[in-house]
């Protein structure tokens, strides 16, 4: 008899755990709050500050869908992930949707099961070096000792670009960020190699940033974009499309300022549709009318995003190029709102 | 005696399973066997059908795979074009080099402590307590990283034994430079290189390092020969001949020959670029997690080890002392034969200990079979459960390897009775 319960339990459970995988948007609606995975602590990008509260480019991404799904941007709670645990903690369930200047590759998007929702940031990798050094070139780097987060593409791109360029290097295997500055900060490697844009985020936190210089090589392409887990299809839309929310709001000059206005007076039917003035988009994809406004007002468009936690007048200082809109020469491309 | 046979011819009753005593064990044995096995179905069919749900398989296919990353510690040939399973074979012999060098050098330390703590100097026994007593009572990886930080923050770069006046000198004669990354020390080279015996999958041997082994494995069995002979004519004639100089003959005369021979010499290491080339880097990584792994482990061997001396009786001392023995001959004659016996078990766990707690290498970047195998190769494949069950083998077949060697010497040193 126990047993038969027990067993019964166990079956039920199993059955639950089986079947909870598969629908996102009504687990995060049920619990009231996003999980969203993290960096452990990146300047700009996902960082806790003094009073514990994240901010940042990535943690923008997870407000607005958290303003989306839940109505409420601060319904979010951050779960700090490492080069190496952040796959594992999406695929294990632990977070909904991971924003952490991941780079979409192929065999992560098949083979580790993650669908890659878009790029919030077309980043490249770099090598920064003390000035006083001498190197001007990453060319000049044979026989370096190099500082590099294991766990990431970038440990693959080093591998490849010094075996192509016929140079050797000592690895220096670190395990996050933070730890890397401090062992390129003691002298324990020449140069530090990550994406350029994490370069400039470590680079603009130190003490004597000017002492220090980005060499011009950028030697991958290394597209950052949130990713979910692979086969909830409607979860994946969701996120989706809230970016290109956010990227289609520059775009037509919605900003988290005008927002209101513009529902109320503008006349351009794809700032309408957006809106949900007019068409109803949002139950198309299991939410209401106003999702994508609530988005755009959490933290305004991609460009306030930007401009606000990594752009020019901050002190990581990072200009739009490739991730300006396509209209001015970049790369971000919203898909029609129809 | 009539009320024994009674029960064997009362009808079985279900009830019996609970109150007859005869069933009772048997009962609760057969519920606790049907909870277990429920449990790890529940565990086996959990995994299933997550993974299922995940899409993924379980596969180890992925070992056979190109690796694509560099390790810094080789102790075989290995490029980022090499496989994950070299990867993995690379990690496991750098958890084998630190568990080896952490043993060895845990049980020096610990046996030094462990006798030290017990003397009647108030000041060396009173340091001991102090060191015993920090090293056990703060977690390891705290000492590990500790040590990192002293070699990372107060070694100089090698940047710094550049130029007319560096501001850091090598030391011992210019052969050994400590510096923020690693501990550059001499190689050894040959003037007359006699090649090297290859093992397959590019592992070659050195025929000089086998020469070595040879010559030295003879030499102690000589030595022990000529024990043998002294004893012999002991046994005969009452007095022993004087043989120390022909043990230490036939240990040294064949190796200096053969470093005659082959014309050894150290080549010690330059600053070339950005680093020290020519010699042997050691990586701070491997030299703090070793120093660690040693001065934690050595604080709980020393407590083995004065608790094994203290196991020994006062009787037994005070025998030896009666017949006239030095205290040295006391200790090495009397007490150690006898405190080994009480050593060895705990000693055993010890080391297994250490051969575990290496896996927290990755804390200062050495790459171990958790770095490599664990670390890299599991995140750059997503191949959780398959890498984690591998390492857990790996560590279950080391772990058992090393207590099946101990439980042998064991057997050797302990109480023979008759």
């Amino acid at each position: 008899m126990k047993t038969s319960v027990f067993l019964g339990t166990v079956a039920a459970a199993t059955l639950m755990a089986g079947a909870g995988m598969a629908d996102t948007l009504a687990d995060v609606k049920a619990r009231g709050e996003l999980n969203c995975g993290v960096n452990t602590g990146l300047v700009g990008f996902a960082a806790p500050d003094a009073n514990g509260n994240w901010t940042g480019f990535d943690v923008d991404i997870c407000k607005a869908v958290a303003a989306a799904v839940l109505g409420d941007p601060a319904k979010v709670k951050y779960v700090p992930t490492t080069g190496q645990t952040r796959f594992t903690a999406l695929s294990s369930g632990e977070v909904d949707l991971l924003a952490r200047n991941s780079t979409w590759t192929f065999s992560r998007d098949t083979d580790l099961k993650l669908d890659f929702i878009g790029v919030n940031y077309y980043d490249g990798q770099g090598f920064m070096v003390r000035k006083d050094l001498g190197v001007t070139s990453a060319k000049e780097l044979d026989g370096a000792t190099v500082c590099i987060q294991t766990g990431t593409t970038t440990e693959l791109n080093l591998a490849d670009y010094f075996k192509a360029n016929n140079m050797t290097y000592q690895p220096v295997n670190i395990d996050s960020n933070a730890e890397g500055e401090q062992q390129y900060m003691a002298g324990a490697c020449d140069a530090y190699t990550t994406d350029a844009s994490g370069l400039a985020a470590t680079r603009a936190a130190f003490a004597d940033p000017e002492n220090h210089i980005i060499l011009p090589e950028i030697i991958s392409k290394e597209p950052l974009g949130p990713a979910v887990r692979h086969g909830d299809n409607n979860w994946g839309d969701i996120v989706r499309w809230t970016l290109y929310a956010l990227v289609a709001a520059e775009e037509y000059g919605i900003t988290s300022k005008n927002i209101e206005e513009l529902a109320k007076s503008s006349q351009n039917p794809e700032v309408q549709r957006l809106l949900g003035v007019t068409d109803d988009l949002g139950a198309m994809i299991g939410l209401d009318k106003d999702w994508a406004k609530r988005a755009i007002l959490a933290s305004g468009n991609y460009g306030e995003i930007f401009a606000a936690n990594i752009g020019e007048q901050t002190p990581i200082g990072l200009a739009r190029g490739l991730n300006a809109q396509w209209t001015q020469g970049g790369l971000m491309y919203a898909m029609p709102f129809r | 005696m009539t009320d024994l046979s009674v029960p064997a011819t009362t009808p079985f009753r279900p009830s019996m399973l609970i109150y007859d005593r005869r069933y009772r064990s048997m009962t609760f044995q057969v519920i606790v066997f049907i909870l277990v096995m429920a449990l790890a179905w529940w565990l086996v069919n959990n995994t299933i059908r997550n993974l299922a749900a995940l899409g993924k398989d379980f596969n180890f296919g992925f070992l056979w795979q190109r690796a694509g990353y560099d390790i810094p510690q080789t102790p075989i040939p290995y490029t980022s074009n090499d496989t994950h399973l070299r990867a993995a074979a690379v990690g496991l012999l750098n958890t084998l080099i630190v568990s080896i060098l952490g043993c060895i050098a845990a049980t020096v330390v610990g046996i030094i402590a462990g006798v030290a703590r017990l003397s009647k100097n108030w000041l060396i026994a009173r340091l001991m307590t102090v060191y015993v007593e920090a090293f056990r009572n703060v977690p390891l990886l705290l000492w590990i990283l500790i040590v990192f930080a002293i070699f990372t923050e107060v070694m100089p770069p090698p940047n710094a034994f550049r130029g007319e006046n560096p501001t850091a000198s090598m030391i011992l004669f210019d052969n050994v430079a400590l510096t923020n990354r690693y501990t550059a020390i001499p190689t050894l080279g040959m003037t007359n290189d006699p090649g090297s015996l290859d093992l397959g999958a590019r592992i070659t041997i050195s025929w000089a390092t086998l020469a070595f082994a040879v010559v030295l494995v003879a030499g102690w069995i000589a030595r022990r020969m000529i024990g043998a002979w002294a004893q012999q004519i002991q046994d005969r004639t009452g007095s022993r001949p004087t043989t120390w100089w022909m043990s230490l003959g036939v240990m040294t005369v064949p190796s200096l020959l053969l470093i005659w021979y082959f014309g050894l010499h150290l080549i010690p290491p330059t600053l070339k670029g950005f680093n020290f080339t020519g010699g042997l880097n050691v990586q701070n990584g491997l030299v703090a997690l070793w120093l660690a792994l040693t001065l934690y482990t050595g604080a709980f061997i020393a407590e083995i080890v004065r608790a094994g001396i203290l196991a020994v009786s006062r009787g037994q001392s005070e025998a030896a002392f009666a017949l006239g023995l030095r205290p040295g001959r006391t200790m090495n004659l009397v007490i150690l034969p006898q405190a080994l016996r009480v050593i060895i078990p705990p000693l055993i766990s010890q080391y297994l200990n250490l051969t575990k707690n290496s896996s927290l290498a990755i804390a200062v970047g050495y790459m171990d079979i958790k770095g490599t195998l664990g670390g890299t190769t599991l995140n750059q494949t997503g191949r959780e459960l398959e890498a984690i069950v591998l390492m857990m083998g790996v560590y279950l077949v080391l772990s058992l390897s090393i207590s099946a060697g101990m439980n042998l010497f064991n057997a050797r040193v302990k109480l023979k009775e008759r």
